[in-house]
């Protein structure tokens, strides 16, 4: 098997119930895997252990050897009392050069954002700028929590570009928690749909037509996302701006 | 002529700066103002064990305080009460049964000294051990540096990229225990939670990178310590007191200063 990370029977328990149950995951090179889920599904708690901040209760996790990993948390808060602008962050225990600090911070597009001290960031800034020290790290595998939150949707649209991007160019997987569906669909090779346990897992079209997915995310949800779908492809095929925008608006 | 009693005072405190401005950095940074006062709370069982058995003031200390740091670390996995619930339990423990050992066994201690310090009869063996302890805790903060401040920012970051942070948090506890049990003579259990957080504390509006902060911290403990001791000698005070007092009174006028250093960097 040449998985990058394998996951196997994962389970974590808080206060006697389980938030992950028997979970399952194998992430292989260059995949680019989205994990959706509703509200307290777990997906944060998969995520820790995949990037080894939490150890599972039970399960093991097969790591490639010399895989190089990187997370992007959900939310930075940094102490106040520690003085550091962006720059010095992202050299802190990378062993990166001046050269290096600068293309990553050109390719995530916070160039302007170096000398800035790192407790004025805003929530969609700190994302590029851990993204940006994600690249320093030359990892092989970069794990993302939510990473458009905090974004309008432009900025969601630009960020994914540039995930997509960072994907296609350097071969690099990707794993991410998102509750950006329509995004998901449009960019994700893989969506595993998580509550507590693996529900349904595969080809975007495929899990939206799953009965679990339908169950938790209801009709409505499953049909806009087949509507979505359709839209989009339709607007590949004729150029039918419109059409697009409209059901970008419902979602 | 300096007489050599002050010469070696000033060695020995110079010597302390250089290390709580480090390591006070991280304790203004991670939060860890009352365990360091904990920690030297308990330095006081420390020494009653060290001059009752014989076995040395320092090694006592060093003795007690990681065995306190661990029963700590083993009582918040429990994690039923708030750390600083038992940080004050351990504290107050380990020195009311010092203060008791000692009035037991009958043996003569100055308390005051323990409690306030006694730079000026600092002598040779203590420079060793300053000395020697010093150049320890400055080396490791040297190797785990960068480590230490990416942890210290995110444990989560951290221990995505690789660092284990278990090993690294007792790497720290083990450097605090041995700032204590190095600083006890010159300022004493009750002022050296001073002595590492108003230098850092002092030096955080003027710095913008964490190294900037540790030199400055280390500078301005460092003026403390010579300011303190030649108040000391010319107005006859208590010379651990009289340090804290300068550097309470640098901290103020630092603050002072910082905004006017704001209001010209923005003009």
């Amino acid at each position: 098997m040449n998985a990058l990370i394998s996951a196997e029977n994962l389970s974590v328990y808080r206060n006697n119930s389980a938030i992950l149950d028997n979970v399952s995951l194998d992430v292989a090179p260059a995949d680019f895997l989205t994990i959706i889920g509703p509200n307290g599904a777990g997906k944060t708690t998969l995520l820790r252990c995949l990037a080894g901040v939490i150890r599972p209760d039970k399960g093991t996790i097969h790591r490639q050897p010399s895989l190089r990993t990187s997370y992007i948390p959900q939310r930075m808060t940094a102490e106040t009392s520690l003085p550091m602008d962006v720059k010095s962050f992202l050299k802190l225990n990378t062993a990166a050069d001046g050269n290096e600090v600068e293309d990553a911070a050109e390719e995530t597009d916070i160039t302007a954002l170096l000398h800035r001290s790192i407790h004025v960031l805003s929530g969609g800034e700190w994302q590029r700028v851990l993204l940006a020290r994600s690249l320093i790290n030359k990892p092989d595998l970069i794990i993302l929590d939510e990473p458009a939150q905090n974004l309008d949707l432009s900025g969601q649209l630009k960020f994914y570009e540039q995930l997509s991007r960072i994907h296609n160019e350097r071969k690099i997987a990707l794993v991410m928690v998102s509750h950006d569906l329509h995004m998901v669909l449009a960019s994700t090779r893989k969506v595993v749909c998580l509550y507590h346990h693996v529900c349904c897992s595969g080809e975007p079209t495929a899990v939206t037509k799953d009965p679990e997915f339908i169950q938790l995310f209801g009709q409505d949800m499953a049909r806009m996302m087949a509507v979505y779908q359709h839209d989009h492809d339709h607007d590949h095929h004729h150029d039918d701006h419109h059409n697009c925008h409209e059901t970008e608006i419902r979602t | 002529m300096i007489d050599s009693f002050i010469l070696m005072a000033l060695i020995a405190g110079i010597g302390i700066a250089i290390v709580t401005g480090i390591m006070g950095c991280f304790v203004v940074w991670r939060r860890m103002a009352y365990f360091g006062d904990s920690l030297a709370h308990s330095a006081m069982l420390g020494i009653a064990i060290g001059i009752g058995f014989g076995i040395g003031v320092s090694t006592g200390i060093l003795l007690i305080c990681s065995a306190f740091a661990m029963v700590l670390f083993w009582l918040q996995q429990k994690g039923i009460l708030a750390t600083d619930t038992l940080l004050g339990i351990l504290a107050h423990g380990a020195l009311s049964s010092g203060v008791v050992l000692i009035s037991i066994s009958g043996l003569t201690v100055d308390l005051h000294a323990l409690l306030f310090g006694d730079i000026l009869t600092v002598t040779g063996s203590d420079l060793l051990v300053i000395g020697g302890g010093g150049a320890l805790v400055l080396l490791t903060i040297f190797l785990v540096w960068p480590r230490l401040v990416l942890m210290t920012l995110s444990e989560d970051l951290a221990s995505a990229e690789g660092i284990n942070i278990f090993w690294m948090r007792l790497v720290f506890l083990l450097l605090m225990t041995l700032v204590v049990a190095v600083s006890v003579r010159i300022v004493g259990i009750l002022l050296i939670t001073s002595m590492l957080i108003i230098p850092a504390a002092t030096a955080r509006p003027f710095a913008r990178r964490p190294e900037t902060m540790a030199l400055l911290a280390v500078i301005i403990g460092i003026i403390g310590v010579m300011s303190g001791i030649a108040l000391s000698l010319s107005v006859d005070t208590p010379t651990g007191p009289s340090i804290v007092l300068i550097l309470s009174v640098m901290f103020a006028l630092g603050i002072m200063a910082s905004g006017l250093f704001e209001r010209l960097r923005l003009s």
